[in-house]
């Protein structure tokens, strides 16, 4: 039984094996003098299980009396958060060594961090939910105040770290109220005694609770307020590390809370999810239009797109999960390309992160801000570019389900966001050149991700590389 | 007797609850959350749970609370800055405070849980086995994964606290043990025979 069970969460424990070996093997030897190793060790101890989980990881298995399922769904997530993380680990290096940030520590936590969402995606029951979460959470305040002797790292994981327990406070007393209701916190047990039709209304408002603690951690309108100051005070390659993984996997556990535990009332919360997504994608798209820092800029773009994906949440059929996993991929995958044009932003050697600074930034250095705007025209859902068929899929999705006013409203406020996109590329292209503009050149590391991610944003328009199939696999075990 | 012990232990929570956030001095917020505790703990014995509730007393008011108070005197907070927009504020909390009420007595009155409740309670109070025991049995059996998480979660923790507070000084001299036990005396001991009024 339990070599079993130990069997279905191995890459799990050879994560936190790995963790804990490099935390102690670090300690006891070179300390920060190993740092830079250790990240690319670990970038390549998480691209090396994306792929193990990727390849070989078949059917569905359960264990721990439920409370861990291992599926297609799972898979797919933590293959996604893997090689993000792996991503982001690659690209940050180099700056963190600048900047004298980087400490044997950081990869250490990102890791734990990644198991902690591993287990998100994979949770069965309230409680492996809950321990997925805060792990990966108590990761996350800690890197984003990685930069002690700076005031507004510290405000950034302090921010978030207050914001967090309330939010999570919110998320347990949900929890509890499903708790008194089912007698059970296993997704199972609470589908079964949920039944059919309208939800009682204690479990309603356990509900609705949940999906607040849950719209934090996406940071999704009402809940949002957190984002652009953690974006802006976090290091650069910390927040890239926000934009993408733990994005993606709050995501992942949003959508197997509500269809694991609450698929027979999709109805209840369908109009919830609609409303979140519809207030997200606006707010997202008007307040980024006043932003001069791109990495606050970027915290306004990830709420927008948040709006997007919960659309194919809100639809709450099989097809409104495989378009949220499509588009959380292709997010993921703008994002990384994005953030790593924003690591080499920089003046003497110095970070920059006024969208000013961009002004004929074409003119020093065509082949970047050539990739840059594919990125930014894909980030603003330009046809024929993957951003727009991402999009394409969750509106495809909500018309299925007979949501046109979810659609007509994504569009308008698509239209609205893309004015702040195209404002970098006027900037880029026809701007005005100016005294402290960018340095030119850069490290050919951030200079291949971003060349890697532009190319994926056009060359994907075929056939999205295949991830379509893979996503409705994903969501045919999921809703059923 | 149950019952009029359920009131009182009910009561001086509410009460500990109210006075900890409106108390003027803040060692006496700490006291009043401290006497919201103990009678928490209270109501756990009558719920029959007597584990959890000693491991409340030990815990939070052993240890916790108590950290509490020496932080609280320790740290040079003003608190009566920090309480300067409290009046300001609170018309809008009340308001808050009361719809929130009225909809968890909405949550309350309304309630009725699922005719399958009883059957698939997860875990079920034996009733010949101890409050200690019984826990010991599920959470080292059933709920193993949860706990061995919970210790990932107290590492990070750990880790956290390392990173964003200690700072390695350059210069400080540590004591080397086996350096020091290690020693060769020739090397270190030098006995001259000094002739009395010369020196060396």
């Amino acid at each position: 039984m339990i070599s079993a069970d130990l069997n279905i969460i191995l890459p799990e424990i050879l994560l936190a094996v790995y963790a804990m070996l490099a935390l102690v093997g670090a300690v006891y030897t070179g300390k920060d003098k190993l740092a830079s190793p250790l990240v690319w060790a670990t970038a390549a101890v998480m691209l090396i299980m994306a792929l193990w989980i990727g390849t070989t990881g078949s059917g569905t298995r359960v264990g721990f009396f439920g409370m861990f399922n291992d599926d297609a769904f799972s898979r797919f997530a933590k293959v996604v958060i893997l090689i993000a993380a792996a991503c982001v680990l690659i690209m940050g290096e180099a700056f963190m060594k600048r900047h004298n940030l980087l400490r044997f520590e950081y990869p250490v936590l990102v890791v734990l961090s990644v198991i902690g969402m591993m287990v998100m995606v994979s949770a069965g029951d309230l409680m492996t939910l809950y321990m997925g979460l805060e792990l990966q959470s108590l990761a996350l305040y800690v890197v984003a105040s990685l930069r002690r002797d700076s005031e507004m790292s510290t405000e950034a994981g302090l921010k978030y770290f207050v914001l967090g327990a309330l939010s999570s406070g919110l998320l347990l007393y949900g929890a509890s109220l499903v708790y008194g209701f089912a007698g059970t916190t296993l997704f199972s047990g609470i589908i079964a005694a949920a039944g059919t039709g309208q939800l009682s209304i204690g479990l309603l408002i356990g509900l609705v609770l949940m999906i607040s603690g849950l719209a934090f951690k996406v940071s999704a309108v009402p809940f949002h307020m957190w984002t652009p100051d953690v974006y802006q005070g976090a290091p650069t390659p910390v927040t890239a590390f926000f934009a993408t993984a733990p994005k993606m996997a709050a995501m992942g556990l949003f959508a197997r809370l509500l269809h694991d535990a609450f698929g027979a009332a999709v109805s209840d919360w369908s109009q919830v999810v609609a409303l979140i997504a519809v207030l997200s994608m606006f707010l997202g798209s008007i307040a980024a239009i006043g932003q001069r820092n791109i990495k606050r800029l970027m915290a306004y773009s990830s709420i927008a797109h948040m709006g997007y994906a919960l659309i194919g949440l809100a639809a709450g059929t099989q097809a409104g999960v495989q378009a949220m996993l499509v588009y959380m991929a292709v997010y993921v995958t703008m994002n990384v390309g994005t953030f790593a044009f924003i690591l080499s932003m920089q003046k003497d050697g110095q970070p920059v992160t006024e969208v000013d600074s961009l002004g004929m930034y074409a003119k020093r250095e065509p082949g970047r801000a050539l990739a840059v705007l594919v990125l930014l025209f894909s980030l603003a859902g330009v046809p024929p570019l993957l951003g727009f068929f991402a999009k394409l899929g969750v509106w495809q999705a909500a018309i299925a389900s007979d949501m046109y006013w979810l659609v007509v409203a994504s569009a308008v406020a698509s239209a609205i966001g893309a004015y702040y996109y195209l404002r970098i590329v006027y900037l880029m292209y026809f701007g005005e050149d100016r005294e402290d503009a960018l340095d030119a050149g850069g490290s050919p590391v951030l200079w291949g991700f971003l060349a890697a991610s532009a190319f994926v944003m056009v060359a994907g328009v075929v056939n999205l590389f295949g991830i379509e199939g893979a996503a409705a696999a994903a969501a045919a075990t999921l809703v059923n | 007797m149950t019952v009029f012990a359920f009131y009182l232990f009910s009561l001086s929570a509410i009460a500990g609850g109210l006075f900890t956030v409106i108390a003027r001095n803040p060692v006496h917020s700490v006291l009043w959350l401290i006497l919201a505790f103990l009678s928490s703990a209270g109501l756990f014995v009558l719920l029959g749970a007597e584990f959890v509730a000693m491991l409340l007393i030990i815990v939070y008011v052993g240890a916790v609370a108590v950290l509490f108070l020496f932080v609280v005197m320790m740290l040079d907070v003003d608190f009566a800055e920090l309480r300067a927009g409290m009046a300001k504020y609170m018309p809008l909390a009340l308001l808050i405070g009361i719809v929130l009420l009225m909809q968890l007595a909405m949550a309350f009155g309304g309630w009725q849980a699922s005719e399958l409740a009883s059957t698939q309670l997860s875990a079920p109070a034996p009733v010949d086995v101890q409050n200690t025991a019984a826990l010991g049995l599920v959470l080292y059996d059933r709920y193993f994964l949860l706990f061995q998480l919970a210790g990932l979660i107290l590492l990070v923790a750990m880790i956290g606290a390392i990173v964003l507070t200690l700072r390695h000084r350059v210069g400080v001299k540590r004591q080397d043990v086996l350096a020091q036990m290690w020693r060769d005396p020739k090397k270190a001991l030098d006995l001259r025979d000094v002739k009395p009024g010369q020196g060396l």
